[in-house]
């Protein structure tokens, strides 16, 4: 294997005839370059997208920081390159390496992907291949890391299953030291008399014990049986001690958040300090995987937020701060957090921005506290206009709360306004698209009584894809022609100078959409698809819909059996056997209310009882209080007499 | 308050370019909680100065810039203050006052030297004879993005290291319009950019006239 010296020569012969050399040099403020040979165990951590895209990453960045405090165990970093470095590294023998030491990526213990969605899995694909790994797990040996995966993804890890050896199912703050702990144990550069001691199938040792960490998921132990219509009949373990179905892991307590953000030499796409102010969320929209498999709602403390928000800026130099979450403005401190903000940082230049606001908390106040430091537009997501829509998504907004709040925020100094829309939803006509139209026609109409010509709207209207582990896991996707026909709608309905509309390729929607409630045999689709080129599947203009195609053909296998397809009642899922702890039945009363047209408040208000609370019954114990915003368990002491639990009022 | 500052630009750094170089030093600025001074206007700027740009790929061992801050601050620890904020790949040289009255950097460079490392094997023969040729051409005409320019007189000054034969030196004109580049040099003497490490060595100041 080439030695890093040697890399950097063979690098420095080649990066000026790539655009944007800076992306593959490292070289950053605050990334951590510890002794290589003093690392017990070394980790390199993947965002399997280009440079830009993947180095503001605060789930690596978390990763990152948690295995680098660690005396025994080092991680460094790698991203994708883009088309023109992949075409110069291959023809001069350039393996990837880690930005931090150049290293080889071969050479290091574990790699770790992050998988926050499927448009990135040939990505994953070609990085290995780029590194000089064996895309397939069955070919890897003792000699070859370890690879695993987390992210919003793995909640459905089957289409991957070849190719991971092991999934993270949830948070990855505390599995990932379980990792390092068993792979301890099993060192790759054991003398071949130590591996005989370690059994001949040393690889095969080490991924059994991977497979008992509670929230490990590694597919080959897992048998899928499949009945005639193609569905799955169940899933099988195949070894003793491995739990099925995996249940996600979760903190009881969110750590302490990153304080040193790396600061890129070169322009990429988001420049500044990320804090997490909450995970989860308890609206519960039918339609959203983010808010049903990252429950429970965990609130960090404000003081918390001010002061990691201050040390980060303190030490990268950034201009701007989010404070992120799924919904910001449900955070029960909203106000006084971005006062002490304020505060913190007053007299100082400093944009900050609240994102993912919701429309029934964005109260005037907050709008008052959030212009003083606004850059670019103000964002909210509708998602539909009708209420009939609405309600199936159980996204209840009405149309007097939007044009009020749209109004406030234009009366603020907001020029521009972004409002996301979506199409697609289960049982939607065309006159729940028209309705989209209408509504961004008064709420520029608004707009214009304040701010003139000078106010604008952007619509973005993405298309849904109906993801696993939510209420409309069991729905058909629309087809492309619908989509298209609803594009086209909107299209001409908003011809206005005023009002800029984005939209989805119904092609990349379908590419989604396979991919999303995929099962095994879609494995050798992404491969197939892979081996004639597919990769950066989420760049526009770079989605080989027709090579995609082929590969499904050549594996006699239908698309349409996975997106335009209603789910039986009782069908067994290919993700069956992955838990996010929100049960079943849950989702699927959900999915039987959204046909009525029955909403549920948000969960603050009533626990509904998905699941969560009995899985985790005991972190909930010992996490009392409002931070956990599922209610209060009973207290059991030693007597085994239970507290009566007291019911704050809201 | 006016620093000057000298610095070395090499490692990770030499795939920056000009712009991404100001905002470096935006950043360390702030990094070092220095009180930068900043333009007015809806889109105030802040007040750093840097010049004669550097093309992409080359390492330097004499780049400057001037930061305006809002008040004066003491000049001691200023160096190790700033060392400690910037990135890998930059070493600051010195940190000096320098007087409000003199003009902005930009139209003070005069011309630039450059080492350039050889990296494959040459013929010092061969060399000798094409830097010769060069010397000795009356001009040497050139397109420029779609602009056709004279090299000739950018040349102030080009021959091989006495103490290594696998360096060449150079001082080209380093003026607003009239700028000769390092990779031209070697373009004419027929050398490819990725068989050369390019290095700056000196720029050279023209001191302010009484």
């Amino acid at each position: 294997m080439l030695t890093p010296r040697e890399i950097e020569l063979r690098l420095d012969r080649i990066l000026l005839k790539v655009a944007k050399p800076g992306r593959y040099v490292g070289g950053e403020v605050n990334i951590t370059v510890k002794d290589w040979h003093a690392a017990r165990t070394r980790v390199a951590l993947v965002f399997p997208e280009i440079y830009d895209i993947g180095v503001s990453n605060v789930g690596l960045k978390i990763l990152y920081d948690q295995v680098n405090q660690r005396e025994d165990a080092l991680a460094e970093r790698a991203y994708a390159p883009w088309l023109d470095m992949e075409a110069q590294m291959r023809a001069n023998g350039i393996p990837l390496y880690s930005l931090e030491s150049f290293r080889p990526l071969a050479e290091f213990d574990i790699i770790g992907f992050s998988l926050p969605y499927e448009t990135l899995y040939t990505n994953t694909l070609n990085v290995l291949d780029l590194a000089g790994i064996p895309v397939l797990s069955a070919e890897r040996t003792i000699t070859h890391p370890i690879i695993i995966a987390g992210g919003h993804a793995a909640t459905n890890p089957e289409p991957m299953h070849r190719f991971i050896d092991a999934f993270v199912i949830g948070e990855g703050e505390e599995v990932i030291h379980d990792i390092i702990t068993v792979v301890q144990q099993f060192p790759k550069t054991a003398l071949d008399s130590e591996r005989e001691h370690l059994g001949a199938g040393g690889r095969e040792n080490m991924l059994r014990a991977l497979a008992r960490i509670p929230g490990v998921y590694v597919p080959r132990f897992y048998r899928i049986h499949y009945r005639d219509d193609g569905t799955v009949a169940h899933t099988e373990a195949l070894v003793e001690g491995i739990a099925s179905p995996v249940v996600k892991r979760v903190v009881a307590k969110l750590p302490p958040p990153p304080t040193r953000f790396i600061v890129p030499n070169i322009e990429v796409v988001h420049n500044r300090v990320s804090v997490e102010i909450m995970r989860g969320c308890t609206r519960g929209c039918r339609f959203c995987q983010a808010g049903m498999i990252t429950r429970p709602v965990r609130e960090r403390p404000v003081a918390e937020i001010v002061a990691a928000a201050a040390e980060a800026i303190r030490t990268s130099g950034f201009e701007e701060l989010a404070l992120i979450s799924l919904s910001s403005s449900d955070y029960t401190d909203v106000l006084e957090l971005v006062t002490a903000i304020g505060e913190r940082f007053a007299g100082r230049h400093l944009i900050v921005s609240l994102p993912s606001l919701r429309i029934e908390t964005v109260s005037v106040d907050l709008m008052e506290k959030l212009r003083a430091r606004r850059a670019g537009g103000f964002t909210l997501a509708p998602e539909a206009a009708t209420e009939r829509m609405r309600r199936i998504i159980n996204k209840f907004i009405p149309d007097e709360d939007i044009l009020n709040t749209t109004r406030e925020i234009y009366r603020r100094g907001w020029t521009t306004i972004k409002l996301y829309f979506m199409i697609g939803h289960p049982s939607e006509t065309l006159e729940d698209v028209r309705a989209i139209a209408e509504l961004c026609k008064r709420v520029i109409a608004e707009g214009r009584k304040v701010l003139g010509g000078k106010a604008k709207l952007h619509a973005g209207v993405s298309t849904f894809v109906p993801k696993p582990q939510t209420p409309f896991q069991w729905v058909s996707c629309d087809t492309p022609d619908q989509i298209a026909a609803k594009q086209d709608l909107l299209k001409r309905e908003l011809r206005d100078r005023s009002i800029k509309l984005s939209w989805t390729e119904p092609e990349v929607t379908m590419h989604e959409a396979w991919l999303s409630r995929g099962d095994r045999r879609l494995a050798d689709v992404i491969y197939t698809a892979w081996q004639h080129g597919a990769k950066f599947d989420a760049w526009g203009g770079q989605l080989h819909y027709e090579t995609w195609l082929a590969a499904f053909a050549e594996h006699g296998l239908d698309p349409a059996f996975y997106t335009q397809r209603q789910r039986r009642t009782d069908e067994v899922f290919p993700w069956e056997h992955i838990s996010a702890a929100v049960r079943k039945d849950f989702l699927f009363q959900d999915f039987r209310m959204s046909l009525e047209g029955e909403i549920r408040v948000d969960c603050r208000q009533q626990c509904f009882a998905c699941g969560i609370l009995p899985t985790f019954n005991n972190l909930r114990r010992e996490n009392r209080g409002e931070v956990w915003k599922c209610p209060d368990v009973p207290v059991r002491l030693a007597t085994g007499v239970q507290l009566p639990v007291s019911v704050a009022a809201d | 308050m006016r620093l000057r500052i000298t610095f070395a630009k090499q490692g990770a750094l030499r795939y920056t370019g000009q712009i991404d170089l100001h905002r470096i030093w935006e950043r360390s600025a702030r990094r070092s909680d220095l009180p930068l001074a900043y333009s007015r206007g809806f889109h105030p700027q802040p007040k750093i100065q840097l010049a004669a740009a550097l093309p992409l790929g080359f390492s330097s061992r004499c780049e400057v810039v001037d930061l305006r801050l809002e008040r004066d601050i003491p000049l001691d620890g200023l160096i190790e203050r700033l060392q400690s904020a910037v990135p890998p790949g930059l070493t600051i040289l010195s940190v000096e006052q320098e007087d409000e009255s003199v003009p902005a950097l930009g139209t003070l460079i005069e011309s630039a030297e450059y080492e350039v490392t050889l990296l494959g094997k040459v013929s010092l023969a061969d060399l000798r004879a094409k830097i010769g040729d060069l010397q000795a051409a009356a001009s040497l005409l050139r397109e420029r993005r779609e602009k056709r320019y004279d090299l000739r007189p950018l040349i102030e000054n080009l021959d091989i290291s006495p103490l290594d034969p696998q360096v060449i030196r150079m001082r080209l004109a380093a003026r607003e319009g009239a700028t000769g580049r390092p990779d031209e040099i070697l373009a004419e003497l027929g050398i490819p950019l990725e068989d050369a490490r390019v290095e700056r060595t000196r720029l050279i100041i023209r001191e302010s006239q009484p």
